[in-house]
């Protein structure tokens, strides 16, 4: 007995609701975007600048006491959250404490560092600094640059390369579903007010990647059977392509979903931001696929006509399937 | 069903293999470190103790045994961002054009007049002459100083500029000579870095340049940023500068062109010395701890050709009066020039330990840094974090391991379970792969490899799928699973190039973590598509040769 997700045939009509799942996917989109002029994101020290330092006692934490040994310090904005992990040993009491970067000062000096840690160990002498790191402004305005750079060098790579590969209207189709995911997992953060740094932007590029990986698979099949069946009406050969291959995108979706899931519940609290950004972008990119790639694709329309270079009729390579 | 080509059988069956010896001291990681840090030993003359020996003997010695990198995320340690301030240079070349400058305007006296260094810029050099109507000649006569640079971009450009500012003449470095500067600087600067990090004895530090005046520096197994930054930052500058006068007026002025510096030993005591040095600790040649006759610790240096003539000549033309010593803008000694000193050798008293003449003699061997160094970013990670992150990451790919299998199998039965074993050689395949170009295995990386796990499977996924169409349509098995290869390469082809595609603008771009991931995630990619189209054929071939099964359900 098989595990099937999806049933041997589908006959899905992806099209049925497309005004409501593409306004659906216009409204997010533009939601995202309005959320992160409002509501702004939570930017990591990587792109604001200032210090984050992790750290771990075996004695339980009292976030007000930390608060109060900090206060007296004037070291500016400086805010405490105790950090929970399911694979934390019972004694294990860790927080992550952030200092803001000081108006066009460089990187927070050793010495305001060495002022927090001893103030720290005053109140908590079991206490230990697990991780220290600190950005200059510098710095943290040129990874901004670097990860939009990033993010628009990844979508032109993409565009030229379904270009190459297919129709122009399919690259279009195609970087649209991906700027629309990318843009919603942003949106995410945004409404969730989950740290952004770098490493989220790394798991955008892969989101990026898994959603092309995805769209193009069925862009390929959907080559194939423009090349197969002349006569029928392109909404048509788009469902049917999508159904033939709706059981092979679920399948992929669902292993890199629980491979994902695996990482969000035991890879430590440290990566669980980058988790997540991936785990939301697996399902908004396979979304994407089945509602927004195909739907772009199908309004530009695509050109039919008979290339010369091509043979008329079926093609020579399927005709000796019923053998 | 056609069989593949033996010779392609054999190369598939030998990359495995290879991938299996390449990846297994990674399964063995603490015992082969063992075997590692003993060879090295051994290999640097040193002999074993018998827990060194067994270490050394606990892998054997034909084997590989290249681990991989762990990041300092993984492993603990130090990262900093150092930008060093190239500027600081063109004081140091200005001061040291001044002495030629002046004797070339004081042969043409005649013409110019007195001749006068005027405060300026630290970054040039601004001289005032008595007669106007030299100006003229005096700009020639510097201009003759100036030296054609001799690097690819500079052709035929001068090293300095020399015009008519204010009456003054001013003299610059050309921007050809900056721009050779600033990469000689940083360079000189990356290396004695690397120097002073290399005398700390820390393991595997990673020193690189990155942009036009940038450093990057990774130390691991280092207890913070701020211990590392103090191995870096200790300048040990070393001068010997003429003495003008000695005072106890810590506010004295010192007049123009000259500094103040505070004694070393005696507290209150007050050098006024000029601002150029005699000679400067970039001139040593050789540095290194003794005794003094009266047997307390010092040491001796040598100094090189020009060096030794410039501190002959100035000891024997300032017999009887004193000179300073200075390190770090302490006056460490200042004796009185009783001889002069011709050999370019010599030795610095002071009240040192012994350990402190030692350490002496390291930085001055090292050298001084040629400009100060910034730090932009610094991240340090302890070695607890570390080891509870590389638990998790471990722990997150085994059971995504299993649930990945476990879903496949579930999904496509016995074809699942060849589709695992693909799997399996992918990710040994990647770990040999990451260890053979030396890559550094970063948290987000671990998460790249548990990635792949789930995407890996996807190029198997097409294959089976197409099997399954073909299947339907009652093609016979064989040629079905022959079929289902073909057709699917199209779909595994584009969408991985565009995958890799990522990956590469990923590693381009990005720094640091999105780095590490996008390595894994690459070489995931290869590595899948390899096992998928290559490993997965293979072995679903040998068992079709070998159960000749009538029907297959995949």
């Amino acid at each position: 007995m098989r595990l099937k997700l999806v049933p041997e045939k589908t006959n899905i009509d992806f099209f049925r609701a497309q005004f409501v799942t593409f306004g659906v996917s216009v409204v997010m989109v533009i939601a995202s975007i309005l959320l992160v002029f409002t509501m702004g994101l939570n930017l990591g020290i990587d792109f604001r600048g200032g210090t984050t330092i992790r750290t771990e006692s075996t004695s339980p934490v009292d976030v007000a006491t930390y608060r109060a040994a900090l206060a007296g310090l004037d070291m500016g904005d400086i805010s405490i959250t105790e950090v929970f992990d399911p694979s934390f040993r019972p004694d294990q009491h860790v927080t992550q404490i952030r200092i803001e970067a000081a108006q066009g000062a460089e990187a927070v000096s050793p010495e305001g560092i060495a002022t927090v840690e001893a103030a720290m160990e005053a109140v908590d002498p079991a206490i230990k600094f697990t991780s220290v790191e600190s950005v200059g402004p510098k710095v943290s305005s040129e990874l901004i640059t670097q990860a939009l750079l990033a993010i628009a060098a990844g979508s032109l790579g993409i565009l030229l390369y379904v270009w190459m590969r297919f129709e122009w209207q399919f690259a279009v189709g195609t970087v649209a579903a991906l700027l629309h995911d990318v843009i919603v997992t942003v949106g995410i953060f945004s409404l969730l007010q989950l740290k952004f740094d770098l490493t989220i932007v790394a798991a955008l590029l892969t989101i990026l990647g898994y959603s092309v990986n995805d769209t193009v698979v069925i862009f390929d099949r959907l080559r194939e059977n423009l090349a197969k069946y002349k006569q029928m009406p392109l909404r048509e050969m788009m469902n049917l392509t999508a159904n033939e291959t709706l059981s092979r995108t679920i399948m992929t979706a669902t292993t890199t979903f629980i491979a994902l899931m695996v990482l969000f519940i035991w890879g430590g609290d440290v990566i669980r931001g980058f988790v997540f950004a991936m785990l939301f972008g697996v399902v908004i990119g396979t979304y994407s696929t089945l509602y927004v790639a195909k739907n772009i694709v199908l309004f530009l329309g695509v050109d039919r006509s008979e290339k010369p270079k091509k043979e008329r009729g079926t093609p020579s390579e399927y005709a000796h399937l019923d053998n | 069903m056609q069989q593949m080509a033996l010779w392609k059988r054999l190369l598939i069956w030998a990359t495995i293999a290879l991938g299996v010896v390449y990846a297994a001291p990674n399964a063995f990681y603490a015992r082969v470190e063992g075997h590692n840090d003993a060879a090295k030993l051994f290999a640097e003359g040193a002999g074993l103790t018998a827990e060194q020996q067994a270490a050394y003997d606990a892998w054997p010695e034909f084997l590989p045994s290249t681990l991989m990198n762990l990041g300092l995320d993984l492993r603990g340690g130090a990262h900093l961002l150092a930008e060093v301030q190239v500027k600081d240079v063109y004081k140091t070349r200005m001061d040291g054009l001044w002495p030629g400058v002046r004797d070339a305007l004081r042969d043409i006296r005649d013409q110019v007049g007195n001749v006068r260094r005027e405060p300026s810029a630290p970054d040039e050099l601004r001289i005032a002459i008595s007669n106007p109507e030299g100006m003229q000649a005096a700009i020639t006569a510097v201009a003759g100083l100036a030296q054609p640079i001799s690097s690819l971009t500079g052709m035929g450009e001068k090293d300095i500029t020399v015009s008519q500012d204010k009456g003054q003449i001013l003299v610059r470095l050309s921007e050809a000579e900056q721009a050779a500067t600033d990469s000689r600087t940083v360079q000189q600067s990356l290396e004695i870095v690397r120097r002073r990090i290399d005398e700390a004895g820390t393991r595997e530090p990673s020193i690189q340049r990155q942009g036009t005046d940038r450093i990057l520096i990774q130390v691991p197994g280092i207890g913070s940023a701020a211990e590392l930054k103090e191995f870096i930052g200790k300048t040990a500058k070393l001068g010997f500068y003429p003495v003008v006068r000695i005072t106890q007026n810590e506010n004295d002025t010192p007049g123009p062109r000259n500094f103040l510096a505070p004694s070393l030993d005696e507290k209150g005591l007050f050098y006024v010395l000029e601002e150029t040095p005699v000679v400067t600790g970039e001139e040593l040649t050789n540095a290194a701890p003794s005794f003094d006759d009266n047997g307390t610790p010092s040491v001796n240096f040598q100094f090189n050709v020009t060096g030794a003539r410039a501190f002959g000549e100035y000891t024997a033309n300032n017999v009887g009066k004193p000179f300073a010593i200075v390190l770090d803008n302490e006056v460490i000694s200042a004796p009185t020039i009783n001889q002069a000193i011709p050999g370019g050798s010599g030795r610095i008293t002071g009240n040192f330990t012994i350990e402190e003449s030692t350490n002496l003699a390291v930085l001055l061997r090292a050298g001084a840094l040629p400009a100060e160094l910034t730090y932009l970013e610094e991240r340090t990670v302890g070695p607890e974090l570390g080891q509870d992150s590389i638990d998790a990451g471990m722990r997150a790919a085994v059971i995504g391991m299993i649930a990945v299998v476990a879903y496949m199998v579930a999904s496509y039965g016995f074809f699942g379970a060849m589709a695992s074993m693909a799997l399996a050689i992918n990710i040994v395949l990647m770990i040999a792969l990451l260890n053979l170009i030396g890559a550094t295995l970063t948290l987000p990386g671990i998460a790249g490899i548990v990635l792949t796990m789930g995407m890996a499977v996807d190029a198997n996924v097409l294959i089976y799928e197409r099997i399954r169409e073909e299947l339907r349509q009652g093609v016979n098995p064989a040629r079905a699973i022959e079929l289902g290869f073909e057709k699917a390469l199209s779909a595994i082809t584009d969408s991985n190039v565009t995958a890799i595609l990522t990956a590469i603008i990923m590693y381009w771009i990005g720094s640091g973590p999105v780095r590490g991931f996008a390595v894994t995630l690459g070489l995931g990619i290869i590595t899948s598509m390899f096992t998928a189209v290559y490993v997965t054929r293979l072995i679903i071939q040998t068992w079709m040769a070998w159960r000749r099964p009538k029907t297959i359900v995949v």
